[in-house]
């Protein structure tokens, strides 16, 4: 891509306090990031990637370094999270309308647009369920249904398909990649599958151990539309290993 | 068929326990000052009802129950939430508040006519602090119980706090909150029967106290079956409330 960076993130340092001189969750982070780039960071549990997350949607401020956006200051933030994180006490239709209640919307604007997002996400016929009646599949879709459909800049995933079962797993992950086609988001997302990260990104970055720094960058030259069976090829094959190698 | 006969249930222990109650006072032959049979208490009822005095006592201390609910409420309320957001004011607060609770409303309540007068406001006041209490500590609890994760969601699209206040934390914690309004509402009865025994003019209280001074029994009872009906009446509507905004809560049939 030689488009622009969207996104640059410079020499970004987070310490949390403690008592002996401070927990070093990430060190030294520099990256930029494209428009429309999927962009995935890798890495094991406890190398910060969540935490990394949290500084770029603006509700952890980093303790050295900074994150810039081009466009404009406060970038609109879309973010699913590793839970589904809905608000049991409301419907699909309206969890998916939030952002855009917060935005000021107007109520039926607002639930065109979440109509598009539930079509996109495949729940037609679900808008007036609870959450409590909807499976760990279907709710992930309405958490991914949320982020969107307020047209963020920048869309934030932070392993959101971590919590269920392998199947629905890899469903979820050719669903993404089909809705990632159709609105052509700039996504970050955190994962520790190394599958799923070369399945949907552009670019892997892979994270150390605490504290968290930036080990290894690879493009991902797999051709896009990608179906389910290029994780059975060569070529996938190869870049797996290459990661593998680089995670101790 | 199992269904229907259960719901009738309730309604047959009520009319046995008046056909109980009506044996008893015709095998024991007491006096109707000491017992009245339910068809006392019932020509006692109408005739109250006629002259009109039973609608204004039950009047007055529904408007004392209602104001009482709705200051101890609102004010506990508030005081909680700011509690649930700050540990160190909930520690500055809490001794008064336990030793508000440590005294029996019985013992202050004299105190608190003396000071406000035996009218209608010691008792909206006495009502308030009885109902105080329970709904502060469910608004703590409620507030306190609210996902840490769903902030993160509110900040990262930028919600604001009177988005965050009135998208999240109250619908969030309205179970608990009317849980506590459930427990008021209860309580807010005693509360101003309380103070009307203490000292009033008017009230279903102050009818008890008369009945009780001139013998008249079947009053008392009357009076006491008019509290019972009020208790219940508020319990229901928030039960109401409940089923109306707590239909997320209920499973599936």
């Amino acid at each position: 891509m030689t488009t622009k960076p969207i996104l640059t993130v410079h020499d970004l340092s987070v310490v949390f306090p403690d008592s002996n001189g401070g927990l070093h969750v990430l060190e030294n982070i520099s990256f930029e990031v494209c428009p429309r780039e999927f962009i995935c960071f890798l890495g094991p549990s406890g190398s910060g990637k969540t935490t990394l997350l949290r500084v770029l949607a603006g509700l952890l401020a980093p303790t050295s370094g900074n994150v810039h956006f081009i466009r404009r200051q406060h970038p609109k933030i879309g973010m699913v999270f590793q839970q589904s994180n809905l608000m049991p006490w409301r419907t699909v239709m309206d969890n998916i309308k939030l952002p855009l209640e917060l935005e000021g919307v107007s109520d039926a604007k607002a639930r065109v647009k979440a109509q598009e997002m539930i079509e996109l996400v495949g729940l037609d016929g679900f808008e007036d369920s609870w959450p409590r009646d909807l499976s760990g599949g279907m709710a992930q879709r309405v958490g991914i249904a949320r982020a969107l459909v307020h047209d963020p800049d920048l869309l934030l995933l932070d392993e959101p398909f971590g919590s269920l079962d392998a199947i629905t797993r890899e469903r979820m992950w050719t669903e993404l990649s089909r809705i990632w086609q159709a609105k052509q988001k700039t996504v970050i997302m955190v994962t520790h599958s190394i599958n799923e990260s070369l399945f949907l990104a552009d670019r892997v970055l892979v994270l150390t151990q605490r504290p968290g720094k930036v080990k290894f960058d690879l493009e991902v030259d797999i051709p896009r539309p990608r179906k389910d069976d290029i994780r059975y090829t060569p070529h996938f094959g190869k870049l797996a290993r290459k990661l593998r190698e680089t995670i101790e | 068929m199992k269904t229907s006969f259960s719901r009738w249930l309730g309604l047959i222990s009520v009319l046995l326990g008046i056909i109980a109650w009506e044996l008893i006072v015709r095998v024991t032959d007491l006096p109707r000052f000491i017992l009245p049979s339910p068809v006392d208490v019932w020509v006692r009822f109408l005739k109250s009802l006629a002259d009109g005095s039973l609608l204004l006592h039950t009047g007055y201390t529904l408007l004392e129950i209602t104001l009482g609910l709705f200051f101890g409420v609102i004010s506990a309320t508030i005081i909680g939430y700011f509690l649930a957001k700050s540990r160190s004011l909930e520690k500055i607060l809490s001794p008064y508040l336990v030793a508000s609770q440590a005294v029996p409303i019985v013992a202050i309540a004299p105190l608190l006519i003396l000071w406000f007068g035996s009218g209608i406001t010691s008792k909206v006041l006495i009502c308030s602090l009885i109902v105080f209490f329970p709904v502060l500590v469910n608004t703590v609890v409620g507030v306190r119980a609210v996902p840490p994760v769903l902030y993160d969601l509110m900040r990262s699209v930028r919600a604001t706090r009177w988005q965050i206040l009135f998208k999240l934390e109250l619908p969030a914690s309205l179970p608990v909150l009317l849980g506590g309004l459930r427990i008021g509402a209860t309580l807010s009865v005693i509360g101003a029967i309380v103070g009307e025994l203490v000292d009033a003019k008017n009230g279903l209280g102050f009818l008890l106290k008369v009945g009780d001074f001139q013998y008249d029994t079947a009053m008392v009872f009357v009076a006491v079956f008019m509290l019972i009906t009020l208790a219940l009446m508020l319990y229901g509507i928030v039960t109401l409330l409940e089923k109306r905004f707590l239909r997320w809560q209920q499973p599936a049939s």
